[in-house]
């Protein structure tokens, strides 16, 4: 290099950083991925898969993926954080609420990779952004159609772990189900688990031998659909995360379809292009995170129609899933008429509405 | 009859069907264990069942062959482990362990390609007649055939190590393997016979899941089952009846809270998910206490070679 170029460029170099939107972009790009289950579980893990695919698809040798499946919340993921980290690495999106506190923890030893953690509310370096979606705003749309659709007044919700994300859905899922049916009673059982098809099945099972007619529920696989078809089309239930589209002629009556794609094809571009900037990500149906799967002939017309129209209503910005007057289960009163719900309520999330039975394990 | 909202009878019914992939594996280990031999690859030889079974029985569309499809894969598997432990001598449970990792890896490259598809059903064995009766019903005659043939097996499994020559050969073999070689017993070959029980028994218990209880295929179906299997069989005291008893106590107990939360007992949600783990254990240990020494096999865990 000449001694002129050299110059030129030092001075360019310069331009560059104080201009600081222009900062340094990368020919290629390793993009990580850590899973919570196995990518064949056709539900939460299979979703983030095809988004990484989509990443693969959209820069071709640009970038270069990496992932891990069933990798387990806790100190093991920290393991295999730093292994990635180190292995090269230069962003590392993590997957499921319990890598929270390792994905920080790992983002402290390396601050030029950088780390997107799903679901979670945590930033605590300049190198870790939160990405998620607003599944509440599904929920809102199963909790409608069950509704509508349960003949014993029994519907049910499998939760996985108590954190806000999953009392948001029971939350927003009997709000919409209690609006379109007054005697509608919601039973919830927590698995404790995101990922056991065996025990999935028996808590859907446990749910179908006490009355309960439609099932909703917040873990990774099939199984809760797979018990419900069992019933000869006695219980209908809703796909989790994917389609699950295998049992449309079967219980499956419609689904919330967790669309990562978008997200991390723009993440990662941006990472190619030098634009990418620590922030925290919360879309919804309308930006396509969310997606709301077909309503089958299952529904009647009238019902598919409305539920259609609210998804139409959150879509546009018109209708907040949670508008108050809301009050909070011990009658003390959450939302005024009319005001809807702050982000940092929602993500803080520890108590259930008025008129769910039970506690939140703590 | 209903206590709080749930119905013992639909409860132990439940129970029985749901424990069926444990008491299997858990039986099979127990002779495995009985023999000397501690394989700690109960959960690979479960997954690799379930898979084996599904592809069997999607692809022939016979449910019973499927079972027999998850049992073979499961003895498949296990003969790797034999010919490691028994031919190499390599450590067990380092090798047993591997066997985990690598039934699970095998199972889900396996299994691409499977996912979403409904395999045939196995439905209940005796006429509806029956099954529609009062209590008795659904608890004696409502279940599909594996339910009957794990308690079948139980039975013969007790009476087999209990009262029979192989029965005593294969404690002689667990208990001194020097004293039954001395004695002209194959101690190596009548393992590996018993590792191949053992992998056929995990792989019934795997269809089971993937098959009945769940019938569908996904990754790492059993999610842990076989650990748990590997723990009753320890605190049953190997004995067959008991590991009916820890099978049925952990399955009824794991249906029970279920069925308490959804009936919303009073009982926080976290005692009640440690509840089936607690309660088993701790039945089992009272079971066996104050009797002599745990029982557990003398050999167990240790490799014989001839030249000794």
């Amino acid at each position: 290099m000449k001694r002129r170029n050299l110059l030129a460029t030092a001075a360019m170099g310069l331009l560059l950083a104080s201009g600081g939107a222009f900062a340094q972009g990368m020919d290629k790009v390793k993009a990580c991925f850590v899973y919570v289950g196995p990518i064949g579980d056709g539900g939460w893990t299979f979703q983030h898969h095809q988004g990484a695919l989509a990443v693969q698809e959209a820069y071709g040798d640009k970038v270069e993926i990496q992932y891990q499946e069933n990798v387990p919340e806790g100190a093991d993921a920290e393991r295999v954080l730093t292994q990635m980290a180190l292995g090269g690495c230069n962003i590392i999106f993590t997957t499921s609420f319990g890598y929270m506190d390792p994905t920080n923890a790992v983002a402290a030893k390396f601050p030029d990779v950088k780390f997107e953690h799903a679901t979670g509310f945590k930033r605590e370096h300049p190198n870790v952004s939160t990405y998620n979606a607003r599944f509440y705003e599904g929920r809102a749309i199963q909790g409608h159609i069950a509704g509508k659709m349960t003949k014993s007044n029994k519907i049910g919700y499998i939760g996985s772990f108590p954190i806000p994300e999953v009392v948001m859905g029971i939350n927003s899922y009997y709000l919409h189900a209690k609006k379109a049916n007054p005697n509608v009673e919601l039973s919830v059982v927590w698995a404790f688990t995101w990922f056991d098809p065996a025990k999935e099945a028996d808590a859907a099972k446990a749910l179908i031998d006490q009355g309960v007619d439609v099932i909703a529920s917040h873990t990774d696989s099939t199984a809760p659909l797979a018990e419900a078809a069992k019933t000869n089309g006695a219980v209908i239930g809703f796909g989790q995360a994917s389609d699950m589209a295998e049992y449309k002629d079967g219980p499956r009556v419609s689904s919330i379809i967790d669309n990562w794609a978008p997200y991390y094809v723009k993440r990662v571009g941006a990472l190619l292009d030098g634009t990418y900037a620590q922030q925290d990500a919360w879309e919804g149906i309308a930006g396509g995170e969310v997606e709301i799967g077909e309503i089958t002939a299952a529904v009647p017309a009238e019902v598919k129609a409305e539920a259609e129209a609210l998804r139409d209503a959150i879509a546009a910005g018109t209708y907040h899933p949670f508008t108050g007057p809301i009050n909070k289960q011990d009658g003390s009163p959450w939302l005024a008429e009319g005001a809807t719900a702050p982000d940092g309520d929602l993500l803080g999330m520890n108590f259930y509405v008025e008129g769910i039975v039970g506690d939140i394990p703590q | 009859m209903d206590f709080g909202g749930i119905n013992p009878v639909i409860l132990i019914a439940t129970l029985m069907a749901s424990a069926v992939p444990i008491l299997m594996a858990a039986l099979g280990e127990t002779v495995v264990e009985r023999a000397g031999v501690l394989n700690l690859g109960v959960e690979g030889m479960m997954v690799i069942g379930a898979l084996g079974g599904f592809i069997v029985a999607v692809e022939t569309g016979s449910p019973v062959l499927g079972f027999v499809g998850g049992a073979v894969a499961g003895a498949v598997l296990s003969l790797i482990f034999a010919l490691l432990t028994q031919v190499f001598l390599a450590n067990q449970v380092a090798t047993g362990l591997a066997l985990t990792l690598f039934g699970l890896g095998v199972s889900s490259l396996g299994g691409q390609g499977y996912n979403g598809i409904k395999p045939p059903p196995t439905t209940q064995l005796l006429p509806d007649a029956l099954a529609d009766l009062p209590v008795v019903g659904p608890i004696v005659f409502g279940h599909d055939w594996v339910v009957y043939f794990s308690i079948a097996m139980t039975a013969v499994l007790w009476w087999v190590l209990k009262a029979t020559r192989v029965g005593l050969i294969i404690r002689a073999v667990g208990e001194s393997h020097e004293a039954a070689h001395a004695l002209g017993y194959k101690v190596n070959r009548i393992r590996l016979m018993c590792i191949a029980f053992g992998g056929a028994m995990a792989g019934m218990g795997g269809a089971y899941v993937s098959l009945a209880r769940v019938p569908q295929w996904v990754d790492g179906i059993t999610a842990g089952a076989g650990w748990i299997a590997l723990a009753i069989v320890v605190f049953a005291s190997w004995k067959p009846w008991r590991v009916l008893i820890g099978a049925y106590l952990f399955g009824g107990i794991t249906v029970l809270q279920l069925n308490l939360q959804v009936a919303g007992s009073g009982i926080p949600v976290e005692y009640l998910s440690m509840a089936p783990y607690l309660i088993t254990i701790l039945v089992l240990v009272i079971m066996s206490a104050g009797r002599k020494a745990n029982g557990a096999p003398a050999a167990l865990g240790q490799n014989f070679h001839a030249s000794r």
